[in-house]
């Protein structure tokens, strides 16, 4: 990689100042995303500034309504939150199955998102649930953050602090994943809220990232069953297509995944 | 440049390197820790995990300035001078290694994932668990057989003290 | 058997040093005022160099030189070379293309070195090299067979019109066709034997040093075989006369056949620590790996068999076109000829075989020998069509292989082989009982009543091993004889140090080797050591591949060892005053046989080197050395059977069972050779479901990390479960076959016949992605 300065801030107002000072500056939290770019040269930073070791953005808080995860909070972390796996059992789920144990322990939820993977988990998570993303700026609406492939509403040099998921009444995980990679070759997230809405969030399958689909919403919304999706059919315009999945494949998957994932939500 | 400061198998050490520098560079390249091994370049074969502050990572994929006051075990701080640690013992006694290369990383994840599970290991569980750890040899086989015995070994050895 | 002899499954003596980290490898390794080379590689898959313009990069800090292509070829180092000589059908010579260490001209495949940088540090040699300017005249590139021998395809070598390089034929074409007419029923078939990617877990690194007032230069390299590697760099590359060049291969992390060759890499190394004279360090990272280690596999095939009314097979003919990549590897040319056709009768009585092989340049990265190294293509067809004409002559396919099964041996095959010795039957029958054969209609029905589809498959594989009588060898084309040298060292003090050419990269040889010694002296292994890898201490070596370490490896030893013998008899006699005929070899002592009286090896030994009191006209001393070339290749074989079951809604695959019955003649380390078994049927496992080299049709490497390339892991695999049917080699005077390629060679087949079998569609590729099984399952309209 090229040479480049680290930074490890301990506030967010410090890191946001060392971002401003720098002449290319990227924030890094568990680094699992921004070091591999780096290795490869496809990243070259000025500055690297540390976020993981802000002590406040790290930690879960969960109230009667909501799951609050600060941002550098690792998928080890929330994988094995007692409080998460009792409030939204499907979201220690998805954290559970990121990458591989050594992956999980460095690898936090601000730094998923933020980069938007297609075929990453928790975009679904934030989509399905109708979490909302603070920055050291604003709040933003999950459904305004993502912004396709590799693109988020975040403006340069705002940071994360914490993204906070509505308890809902049922949701549901479940991921195909690529053979190499272990990202989502195809992940679902269902969800039903308290207030009876249908959330479907999938990664890994469309072109453009984590999509909505709205044929099973409306369908689970009828009929709030796996077996509800039996005659569901999943257009494959817009879906990707690799050596691992074509877009014929990836469309089935979505329908797979989404009724394991209602059989999981109960 | 920066200076790191850092515990590395309990013993102080201090180096001045680079930013870019990562911390599997620092262990084989200025401490001749060598047992921690490269064998890929996108963070998925784990022959360079090594513990930080008792969690297995992958130092592959840390910068030293993230390791910086950190606390890190690699394969060669974990024997108690000539006793072998339960599952380097176990590696050798149920042929869980072949060329030795992925070695100190499966051990050093696998150490990790006795630690996790306790006593509550099953081979489905475990084969999960090595998910993030590749070998080309043994076709995982007897590395599933060596951790399994391990961990029955090291809940005997924390019994006992 | 001792405690430590053969058939002890004692635990490895290398394995303390890999367990506590302290291995040696060779990027473990640092020289004093060592540099870093990086090199800087063709982003295009087919092009002209026309000019690199280094001046940039050499003003770059820490910059030591910037070598290029036309320097190496201005010092008259050679172009690398294919060592196996094949004879197209027309008597034409292979057509083969200069293939020099960085490309002055041309590039071929994406990731040929054009120049390298060397530098104090690797970062430095990094930066600099993108400082490097290169500038390229882009060709249309041919990706893969089909693209290259297309009427007007892109040519890549001018000596290869067509881009063919032979088009080689075995068999009788005569008798092939009066079997096909009296045929009752035909089967075939046509498949793609996928091309993998060998992925060692250590990437290849070459260390070299020049001593100028020597002028002798040493190389630390990850191969396994540094006496070739010695014998390629002297007389074929000219960098260094042999005797002025060591070769030292120290732990080196797994090869798999992709480190057999001398690559440009180690070859540039040499070359350049002369140039800059400082020490030259290159380590690859698993891209270039991906980029530059050679292929394995690769072929597109056509096959027919002929069965008559009872089922019988009166006949085979196979055309296959194999991809060789862009240039020829050292032992391309013999892989999909003399380790593919000659096996291709299987386990089976075929009286007539015909098979043509076309081999072709294409833009890729060149294709050779990877673990089984055309065996699992041949096995891999036999016993698809094996199964395939079960299925459509409607036969129980393990019947329909025991009704064509080969019975007595020796057997003379139509393709060369002659098999010595086996027992197929056994292997079946202990196969087939141990995955409960007979149960099978039952499991599957309840599978189906819980919504799955349930599979078996099978596989009687047979590989020829223990390669190679030089001699046959010679005759068929190789450059190189195929022997085995030994050295045994009783030292003064009773310890044994055994010097051999075979190389271990995982094997275990520092253990089985001993227990070899152990067997015969009746001595602890931790008094014998295993010394390998070093072209200044051992002799010489053919190195280790094949499955060859010992059956003639390790008669090499035995060999040396009975020289020893005889000799220590002599003495004992002499010091006990008995006759020479009466000594036996027990526990470490030589003893007159009926009497108590006896003297301990150390003894023995001892007497040998101060040589005060030796028989008359006796050299002192006690080592002795053997070449062993053997008489005939070995024939491991054994049967695979596979459970599984399939997802119909995600068509993933997952195994119920796995079971082996092989036939390695005899066992040295049973504990030893199991682990080979399971990291073959990985390996095999592997190509079936999971791994496939994909270059897209501009010649870019699609899978070109562990992120795109499926490795197998821990997850992907079941426990197997092993069973051993030995028959004992008569070949050889321990009895043992080999058993290194076995899984790799026979698994493939059991895994697809049983996915086939579950989903009821005989047309699957490998690897069967869940996608492949479930477009197979449900079609593409689904």
């Amino acid at each position: 990689m090229y040479e480049t300065t680290y930074h490890r801030p301990s506030s967010v107002d410090e890191a946001a100042a060392l971002f401003a000072k720098g002449t290319e500056s990227k924030y890094l939290a568990g680094g699992h995303t921004l070091i591999p770019v780096m290795k490869q040269r496809l990243a070259s930073p000025s500055d690297v500034i540390d976020l993981g070791k802000i002590k406040d953005l790290v930690g879960v808080e969960v109230s009667a309504d909501a799951v609050t995860i600060k941002a550098a909070t690792t998928h080890y972390d929330v994988a094995g939150s007692g409080p998460v796996q009792k409030a939204i059992p499907a979201l220690a789920h998805l954290a559970s199955l990121i990458g591989d144990p050594a992956v999980r322990y460095r690898g936090t939820i601000g730094g998923s998102i933020a980069n938007n993977d297609p075929a990453a988990d928790y975009p679904a998570a934030v989509l399905a649930l109708g979490a909302t993303v603070k920055t050291n700026k604003r709040s933003i609406a999950a459904d305004d953050f993502f912004k396709g492939l590799f693109s988020t509403a975040l403006a340069d040099g705002e940071i994360i602090t914490t993204v906070s998921f509505p308890i809902p009444a049922k949701a549901g995980y479940s991921k195909f994943p690529h053979p190499a990679s272990r990202f989502a070759l195809t992940g679902v997230f269902v969800v039903r809220t308290k207030s009876g809405e249908v959330r479907v969030g999938a990664t890994g399958a469309s072109q453009n990232g984590v999509m909505r689909v709205p044929a099973i919403e409306a369908a689970l919304k009828a009929n709030w069953s796996a077996s509800a999706l039996d005659g569901i059919k999943i257009p494959t315009s817009g879906l990707m297509s690799d050596i691992q999945g074509s877009s014929d494949y990836r469309a089935n998957l979505i329908k797979v995944m989404a009724q394991r994932a209602v059989t999981a939500a109960g | 440049m920066s200076t790191v400061k850092l515990t590395v198998n309990g013993k102080s050490v201090s180096a001045d390197v680079e930013d870019r520098t990562l911390l599997v560079q620092l262990l084989r390249d200025h401490l001749n820790l060598t047992g921690t091994h490269v064998g890929c370049d996108t963070s998925q074969c784990g022959a360079c995990v090594v513990h930080i502050d008792g969690r297995a990572v992958k130092s592959c994929t840390v910068l030293v300035g993230q390791a910086n006051g950190a606390n890190v075990t690699t394969i060669e701080g974990i024997a108690k001078g000539d006793e072998l640690h339960p599952m380097q013992a176990a590696f050798r006694d149920n042929h869980g290694l072949q060329c030795g290369y992925c070695t100190p990383g499966m051990i050093m994840s696998a150490i990790d994932i006795v630690h996790r599970h306790g006593g509550k290991l099953d081979e489905a569980t475990v084969r999960h668990e090595l998910e993030g750890n590749i070998c080309r040899c043994t076709g995982y086989h007897n590395i599933v057989k060596s951790v399994l015995d391990a961990a029955g070994r090291m809940k005997v050895a924390q019994a006992a003290e | 058997m001792g405690v430590e002899g053969i058939g002890a499954s004692v635990v490895r003596k290398e394995d303390r040093r890999f367990i506590t980290g302290k291995g040696r490898y060779v990027d473990d390794i640092k020289l004093q005022g060592m540099t870093f080379a990086h090199f800087i590689r063709s982003p295009h898959a087919h092009a002209k160099v026309k000019s690199i313009d280094s001046s940039a990069a050499m003003k770059m800090p820490g910059v030591v030189g910037v070598l290029t292509g036309q320097q190496i070829i201005d010092d008259k180092v050679g172009n690398l070379i294919c060592g196996w000589a094949i004879t197209s059908k027309d008597g034409a010579p292979m057509k083969m293309g200069a293939w020099p260490a960085m490309a002055p001209e041309t590039v071929r495949f994406v990731g040929q070195a054009v120049a390298v940088v060397i530098a104090e540090t690797k970062n430095q040699a990094k930066d600099a090299a993108e400082a490097v300017v290169v500038n390229y005249e882009e060709l249309p590139a041919a990706a893969d067979i089909r693209a290259a021998i297309k009427p007007g395809a892109p040519q890549l070598h001018p000596e290869a019109p067509g881009n063919v390089i032979y088009d080689w034929a075995i068999g009788d074409e005569a008798a092939v066709k009066d079997a096909f007419s009296k045929a009752a029923n035909v089967v075939s078939l046509e498949l793609t034997n996928n091309r993998l990617v060998p992925n060692a877990m250590e990437p290849r690194a070459a260390i070299a040093e020049y001593n100028e007032a020597e002028e002798h230069f040493t190389l630390y390299t990850t191969s396994q075989n540094p006496h070739v590697a010695r014998l390629v760099l002297s007389a074929f590359y000219n960098i260094a006369p042999e005797h002025k060049l060591r070769v030292i291969a120290p732990d080196v992390g797994g090869g798999f056949g992709s480190k057999i060759y001398i690559y440009p890499e180690e070859m540039v190394a040499l070359w350049a620590s002369k140039k800059v004279g400082r020490p030259v360090k290159w380590t690859g990272d698993r891209s270039e790996a991906f980029l530059t280690d050679a292929h394995g596999r690769d072929h597109i095939t056509k096959a027919e068999m002929a069965f008559d009314k009872d089922n019988r097979i009166l006949g085979l003919r196979v055309k296959t076109h194999a991809n060789l990549g862009a240039y020829m590897s050292l032992f391309s040319s013999a892989v999909p000829t003399y380790l593919y056709a000659t096996l291709l009768s299987g386990q089976y009585n075929i009286p007539a075989i015909h098979a043509e092989v076309i081999t072709v340049y294409t833009n890729t990265v060149p294709v050779d020998a990877y673990r089984g190294a055309g065996r699992p293509e041949a096995s891999f067809l036999v016993e698809r069509l094996m199964e395939t004409a079960a299925r459509q002559l409607k036969v129980d396919p393990a019947e329909l292989r025991r009704n064509n099964f080969i019975t007595q041996f020796p057997h003379q095959t139509p393709v060369i082989m002659a098999y010595d010795i086996g027992d197929f039957g056994a292997s079946l029958d202990v196969a087939l009982k141990a995955i409960d054969y007979a149960g099978f209609p039952a499991r599957k029905a309840k599978a189906k009543s819980e919504g799955k589809l349930r599979g078996i498959g099978f596989s009687c594989y047979i590989e020829a091993c223990g390669i190679a009588p030089s001699k046959a060898v010679g005759s068929l084309g190789a450059g190189v004889g195929l022997w085995e040298s030994a050295e045994v060292r009783v030292n003064p003090v009773g310890t044994i140090e055994v010097l051999t050419g075979s190389h271990s990269h995982g094997q275990g040889h520092e253990t089985t080797f001993a227990q070899l010694i152990s067997e015969r002296l009746g001595v602890p292994i931790s008094q014998v050591q295993i010394v390998h890898g070093d072209t200044d201490k051992v002799q010489f070596g053919m190195g280790t591949y094949g499955s060859r370490s010992l059956a003639v490896g390790g008669t090499a030893i035995i060999k040396a060892m009975e020289k020893v013998e005889a000799k220590g008899k002599k003495i004992a006699a002499h010091l006990l005053e008995a006759s020479e005929g009466d000594i036996v070899i027990e526990n470490g002592e030589f003893k007159v046989t009926g009497t108590d009286k006896s003297i301990a090896l150390p003894m023995v030994a001892l007497a040998a080197y101060t040589a005060h009191n030796l028989p008359d006209g006796m050299e002192p001393g006690l080592k002795e050395t053997a070449f062993y070339d053997p008489t005939n290749f070995t024939f491991p074989a054994g049967a695979y059977i596979c459970e599984l079951e399939v997802d119909s809604s995600t068509g993933k695959t997952s195994f119920v069972n796995f079971v082996a019955a092989d036939d390695f003649g005899r066992l040295i380390n049973p504990m030893i050779v199991e682990g080979q078994v399971h990291g073959g049927l990985a390996q095999g496992i592997g190509q079936a479901l999971l791994e496939g080299a994909v270059y897209d049709s501009s010649g870019q490497l699609v899978t070109a990390s562990f992120m795109d390339y499926t490795m197998p892991r821990a997850d992907d695999l079941p426990s197997f479960k092993l069973n051993h049917t030995p028959t004992l080699c008569p070949g050889n005077p321990l009895g043992v076959k080999g058993c290194g390629e076995a899984g790799a060679i026979g698994a493939s087949a059991a895994v697809i016949n049983a996915i086939t079998d579950a989903i009821g569609n005989n047309k699957l590729e490998m690897p069967a992605t869940p996608d492949r099984v479930w477009h197979a399952i449900h079609g593409n309209a689904a």
